[in-house]
């Protein structure tokens, strides 16, 4: 039974090798990036209708799990492109080696703080806010501090297994610095549950388990755009907001060099980025002459926006999570 | 007993699926940590993740047994119509996807759920789910249907002349539970706890979800921080090792603890109860079983609510998805069977005891593997040979029977050991050997048990995300992970509906093999 | 007296009826093919299944709806009539209290029983641990220390070897008529009726006769019997 199994999909890997005449560029992404609803299809479809290939997409569940299967794979990887790492992640990524030089003049970036990279190219960015509906909470908290304060309940994720709530560790940690800590307990009885990731914590706040759940500030576009629901906002938190940045790189052992480079090029493009905001519910890393979608106007604009540059995200990281367990765990 | 010119049966097929399981939980162990770079010892969090991971397993080991015994002997002891009809479907928890499970769940017991509301409007504070307790409770939901079904098997184990007996010397409620009834929960509530216990000690998406916060860490999801958070594989292969250790101790143990058997047939029977004939008792009796009902099948009904008004939305995808998903989860049944089968004939051939319990035991190691260990693993393994991706339904298909084998050798072991009391010598004695004791023997006397433990296999396999993470081919997705993917695009109703689908489905594969394995069974 | 008073029974298309009185202190036995209904009979009357229509009444009382338990009399069945898992003793023992608490006197009781039916030295073993004539003579041991005034004996020896049934039943006439026991014994033997029974009821055709003496019964046995005796 196994060996027919196996020997069935060994088949199917054989045929489709032979119908496909075309160079392959593999691109390994996070599992929402190339699903029916993510920006993976019409980036796709416009690829290769200049690039005369096949671009297929290889996923794992998010950023982190695609970087540890890359890992894992090593210098016998076949990926060209690995796409949907972030700020948090890239310091790690560009010690395993297994990433090249872009060449590419980041020049005409639209992202509210400076970046540069050699390495990695940005293809989108969002603010990690507190989404909340208006009808539940009429007057949403401007800080951290007036979330402690209040007897609002909170979803976050999990920062050992979930991008965003990485990303909330390193909002309060660059927030607060020292301070973190004291937060962290403030907020404790404020938080219902902590989450694997964000798909579950998102779902258990329109469920009505939380009055606030940690997403983006974008995540009201989805609502507002999609369903025509102007209930939901980002609340503004006055200390400032940190981002995100989602970044893509090619893998220095691809046997398509020329179609990678191609892509990484691609990635600032106009028919890259005009996907991004109503399929990734992000900001594009690069304005397209079009503008962004009518609705993203609405948007909570934090006032400050927060970032460790890589290599200090990576020394922080552990200190905060350790910070994190312990104020949590008491 | 005579030496035999032939042997019974060869046993090479069972060896060699103890060698297949072995492969897939300690060769994929050992994969891991043979990638691993620099070891360091265990930290302190992951010892507070092992203590919490044992805890709960104890706690919710503890009630789920505790609060089956009454339920199974209102059941065991009660006639109505739909008696049948309600043991099959107050099984459906334990082949739910965790996540649709939870989210049912929390739809009557979360901040915002039924019993919340309903104390709301007589005035009393809201229950607080998030935490030890929630954990706990879900456990409970998971594993209370397990544990009934097992003590129930325990009762429906006691002759009916016994109850005769009892009944032609007066015995009250009490006479029959202190002669009867405790020694069969004796031999049979050990068991079912250490089953509900291992199972417990895995958990992972349940305790992330419903814990509260990272007091509520369990090993596995230590397991989970080590591969994904700190690319630790030395961590993440010393902490699946340890919960292979916790399992060995606790299945040590259990040499002492007769596990009973998964029964499927004998459940529709009930004897006729002379002690048990009052009032008062009946009120009892029907009180348990209502709240049991209600206690499990409440969140399904939320699930099924919430996913009917989605079903517009539902996109084509999902179709072809659970297309998909019904191939693997047959594929699945199929492998579960056939594995489960070698072993349980090889164990029957054996003549030690030892050597019965040593096979016995490789084919429950799945119960205590970290899925994450065995997908890593098997990706370790295959990748320098295979595109991992092009085989991703096939590896899911016999990873996921992997982890229903433990549950079927529970059902088959015992069942092949019951043909051979009853027409072992009889077979003997007309040399039906080999592969013809197989065909004339066994498989047309094993065809109820062999059709619930497919059913069984089938049905976790639909639900079951876990391991084919690494796999995952993007165009190729299965029913949970659509169900996933509509969740991270915003896709909340949508998601629901793929949940109802996943549950009717699940349940309609469980009743099908369930069905067909005792129509026109004869005897 | 047993009265048995216009009593029907019916499962699905079986059925029988029964009219018949039975003299306190007669010990009768109960004959006839195998299916004809005896211990169906004997179900019955023990409470073990409910007839469609009549009555059973013991010394005029009416027990048609009583408990098994709570009805004046012990029954033996073929085979399952001790735990397993309890030793002679408690397997006696329970015929005095189901919750095996007993006072000294009762003790004495169920040693004095065991001591009767010849098992004095054995009362700690299983039932494993004992023959099939021992494990019958704990059964008996059990009807003594209950005193119920009824006996139905629905085939027990019938595994038992020749010599060895004899022997329980001589053991059974003995103690019943020490008791002043009444007895209804199933049999298919002509030789058990002739060797212990008064009298005997022969069920057949639907119809379970009235006794009548035994002897003559087999002198000069009605059509159906014969056909039945061969």
């Amino acid at each position: 039974m196994k060996a027919t199994l196996i020997a069935t999909g060994l088949l199917t890997l054989a045929s489709v090798a032979m119908a496909e005449e075309k160079p392959v560029l593999s691109v390994y992404t996070y599992d929402s990036f190339a699903s029916d609803w993510g920006p993976g299809p019409q980036i796709e479809q416009a690829f290769e209708a200049e690039c005369g290939c096949d671009l297929q997409f290889v996923t794992a569940g998010d950023g982190a799990a695609v970087l540890a299967r890359v890992r894992l794979e090593g210098a016998r990887t076949d990926a060209d492109i690995v796409l949907g790492l972030d700020t948090n992640l890239t310091a790690s990524a560009a010690e395993t080696g297994i990433f090249a030089p872009h060449g590419l003049v980041l020049d005409a970036l639209d992202l509210p703080v400076a970046f540069s990279d050699e390495t990695f190219v940005p293809f989108d960015w969002g603010y990690f806010a507190f989404v909340f509906d208006e009808n539940t909470v009429s007057n949403p908290p401007k800080s951290f501090e007036e979330l402690a304060a209040s007897d609002l309940k909170i979803v976050i994720q999990d920062p050992r297994s979930s991008t965003p709530g990485l990303g909330l560790l390193l909002w309060i940690k660059s927030a607060y610095g020292p301070r973190a800590t004291e937060i962290w307990e403030g907020l404790a009885d404020n938080i219902v549950t902590v989450t694997k990731g964000w798909s579950e914590a998102y779902g258990m706040f329109l469920d009505g388990e939380a009055d606030m759940v940690l997403s983006y500030t974008t995540s009201p576009a989805y609502h507002l755009i999609a369903e025509n629901d102007d209930s939901k906002h980002a609340a503004a938190f006055t200390e400032g907001h940190y981002m995100q940045i989602e970044v893509a790189a090619k893998v220095a052992a691809t046997d398509q060099p020329a179609l990678a480079d191609q892509f990484m090029a691609f990635i600032l493009s106009d028919a890259f980025q005009a996907v991004i905001p109503e399929t990734n519910w992000m900001y594009p890393a690069r304005l397209p002459a079009a503008g962004l979608p009518k609705g993203f106007d609405t948007l909570a604009k934090p006032e400050k926006s927060l970032l460790y540059p890589a290599a200090e995200a990576a020394q922080v990281r552990d200190e905060a999570l350790q910070e994190w367990l312990n104020a949590l765990s008491r | 007993m005579a030496e035999r010119a032939q042997p019974l049966i060869r046993l090479w097929p069972g060896v060699g699926a103890a060698l297949l399981v072995a492969a897939l939980t300690l060769g994929t162990l050992a994969a891991v940590a043979l990638r691993a770079e620099g070891w360091a010892g265990l930290t302190g969090s992951d010892w507070a993740a092992v203590r919490f991971t044992l805890l709960q397993a104890l706690l919710s080991a503890a009630i789920s047994t505790a609060l089956a015994v009454p339920v199974a002997r209102a059941l065991a002891r009660r006639r109505f119509a739909g008696r049948a009809a309600l043991i099959t479907i107050l099984g459906a928890p334990f082949i739910l996807p965790v996540i649709v499970a939870v989210f049912g769940l929390l739809a009557v017991f979360g901040r915002n759920g039924l019993v919340s509301h309903l104390f709301e409007t007589v005035g009393l504070p809201q229950i607080q789910i998030y935490g030890l307790h929630g954990v706990v409770l879900a456990h409970v939901f998971f594993n209370l249907p397990l544990a009934t079904r097992l003590i129930l098997q325990g009762w429906s184990s006691i002759p009916a002349e016994r109850f005769r007996l009892a009944g032609s010397l007066g015995f009250t409620t009490g006479d029959v539970a202190r002669v009867l009834e405790r020694p069969m929960l004796k031999a049979t509530v050990p068991g079912a706890f250490m089953v509900i216990f291992l199972i417990c000690t895995t958990s992972f998406a349940v305790a992330l979800a419903l814990g509260g916060g990272p007091k509520a860490t369990t090993v596995e999801l230590a397991i989970y921080q080590a591969f994904r958070f700190e690319f630790d594989l030395a961590s993440a292969a010393l902490l699946g090792l340890l919960q292979f250790a916790i399992c060995a101790v606790a299945a040590a143990v259990a040499m002492w603890v007769q596990v009973p058997e998964v029964g499927g047939a004998g459940l529709d029977r009930t004897v006729e109860r002379w002690d048990a004939r009052g009032i008062a008792l009946r009120w009892l009796d029907a009180g348990l079983i209502l709240s049991a009902a209600l206690f499990l099948l409440v969140p399904l009904g939320m699930v099924a609510l919430d996913g009917v008004r989605g079903l517009p939305r539902l996109p084509a995808s999902v179709g072809s998805a659970a297309a998909r998903s019904v191939v693997v989860a047959l594929c699945a049944a199929g492998l579960t069977v056939v594995l489960s089968l070698a072993l349980s004939f090889a164990i029957a051939a054996m003549r030690g005891t030892l050597a019965k319990r040593m096979l016995e035991g490789v084919g429950y190691l799945a119960i205590s593997a970290s899925p994450l260990v065995v997908g890593t693993g098997l990706f370790i393994l295959i990748y320098p040979y295979v595109d991992p991706v092009s085989i991703a339904l096939p590896i899911t298909a016999l990873v996921n029977a992997l982890m229903s084998l433990p549950f079927a050798l529970r059902i088959l072991v015992p069942a092949v050991a019951q043909v051979d009391r009853q027409f072992g010598q009889l077979a003997d004695s007309l040399s039906l050997l080999g592969w013809a004791r197989i065909r004339h023997l066994y498989l047309p006397r094993l065809r109820g048990p062999v059709g619930f433990a497919a059913g069984l296999a089938a049905a976790l396999s639909m639900g079951d995300l876990g391991v084919v993470a690494l796999f995952a081919d993007p165009q190729a997705a299965t029913l949970p992970l659509q169900m996933y993917r509509l969740m991270a695009a915003y896709q909340t109703e949508a998601a629901a509906a793929a949940g109802l689908l996943l549950l009717a489905l699940s349940l309609a594969l469980f009743w099908l093999f369930d069905r067909g394995g005792r129509i026109n069974a004869d005897g | 007296m047993l009265t048995v008073d216009g009593l029907e029974i019916r499962q699905d298309d079986f059925r029988l009826t029964a009219d018949f009185t039975v003299p306190t202190g007669a010990i009768v036995a109960v004959i006839g093919p195998s299916g004809a209904g005896k211990s169906t009979l004997l179900s019955v009357i023990s409470g073990f299944f409910a007839p469609v229509a009549g009555q059973v009444l013991w010394d005029d009382r009416d027990i048609t709806k009583a408990a098994p338990g709570e009805r004046p009399l012990s029954i033996v069945f073929q085979d399952n009539n001790l735990f397993p898992h309890l030793t002679a003793l408690q397997n006696v023992a329970l015929g005095i209290s189901p919750s095996l608490r007993l006072a000294d006197a009762d003790k004495g009781k169920v040693r004095t029983a065991l001591d009767r039916v010849g098992l004095q030295g054995l009362e700690d073993r299983k039932p494993a641990a004992l023959s099939g004539g021992q494990q019958s003579r704990v059964t008996l041991a059990r009807v003594l220390v209950r005193g119920k005034p009824l006996i139905l004996l629905d085939e027990p020896f019938a595994a038992l070897g020749p010599a060895l049934r004899v022997e329980m039943l001589d053991l059974v006439a003995e103690l019943a008529r020490a008791e002043r026991a009444t007895v209804l014994m199933v049999t298919h033997n002509p030789e058990d009726a002739l060797r212990i029974a008064d009298q005997t009821i022969v069920v057949a055709d639907g119809v379970a006769a009235a006794p009548v003496p035994t002897k003559e019964l087999f002198d000069n046995p009605p059509d159906h019997l014969r056909d039945y005796l061969g």
